[in-house]
């Protein structure tokens, strides 16, 4: 006996959503919590502390990180340019853009570990002060996810492309649900930043 | 929400932080005026006007696509 898994492509009546949009919203609100306790450690951690270093106390460079978020902005305009593209049926421009955003992940990890090896060069690790137990952590699960981004963004650019020929509409929503994660990704960037770098 | 939606708060969010970094730039650059302050501020305040032009364009260029 054979059966079809539902709502792969057209909508839930009740729900207004396919299968793929509310299992990567349902995911995103999971990853929501993670952080915000993460979030949450920070500021109980700040506020109940009578001396709280600024970032640059430990060599943390605004330049770069500046520079970073610059990568990660423009990674999300690629990103929903390539989701456009395939709308538009363009596969060429498809792959040009997935390929930028396969290679803005690429320079945040480049950049990133660039920061990580000055750190440790001048022996600040997780448990040199609660800051950098902060930091360490806070942008190590941040590079995480970005990895894992890049992972899924290159499987959608080169094996998974092939569904594109079987079901472009069930392709497309998967592009448009990477995209969805690779935004969150950059947002919770946008919210990092400020918090070590700035504040 | 769908990624356009998602976009838009995402470019808006942006626009906000850089607009912020731009002032906070600004202010570091009053208290110390050797470093790369300045040239930091005119990005963050540069960027805080190109992002809501480039969201425009976004969304004129997706005005067919839902929002859901």
């Amino acid at each position: 006996m054979s059966s079809v898994i539902p709502y792969t492509v057209e909508k839930r009546p009740d729900t207004g959503l396919n299968n793929v949009k509310i299992g990567i919203w349902l995911f995103l609100a999971s990853e929501v919590m993670l952080f915000g306790a993460l979030f949450g450690g920070y500021i109980l951690l700040r506020v109940g502390s009578t001396e709280w270093p600024h970032g640059s106390d430990f060599g943390l460079s605004v330049p770069l990180a500046f520079v970073n978020t610059l990568v990660l902005i423009s990674s999300s305009v690629t990103m929903v340019m390539a989701w456009a593209s395939l709308m538009r049926k363009d596969t060429r421009k498809y792959k040009i853009y997935m390929f930028l955003t396969v290679l803005g992940g690429v320079g945040f990890m480049v950049i990133k570990s660039i920061e990580y090896s000055a750190k440790f060069s001048h022996h600040y690790y997780p448990e040199t002060h609660n800051f950098l137990a902060l930091y360490f952590t806070l942008t190590g699960l941040h590079a995480l996810h970005v990895v894992a981004g890049m992972v899924v963004n290159a499987y959608l650019l080169w094996p998974g492309f092939k569904m594109w020929e079987t079901n472009p509409q069930q392709f497309t929503n998967r592009v448009e649900s990477a995209g969805l994660f690779w935004h969150f990704v950059d947002l919770v960037w946008i919210f990092l930043f400020p918090v070590l770098y700035l504040l | 929400m769908s990624l356009k939606a998602f976009h838009i708060l995402f470019i808006t969010v942006c626009t906000v932080f850089v607009a912020g970094f731009g002032i906070w730039a600004w202010t570091q650059h009053g208290l110390q005026a050797e470093g790369p302050h300045l040239f930091l501020a005119l990005c963050g305040f540069g960027l805080a006007v190109a992002l809501p032009i480039y969201g425009i364009w976004f969304l004129k260029k997706m005005k067919a696509v839902s929002f859901l």
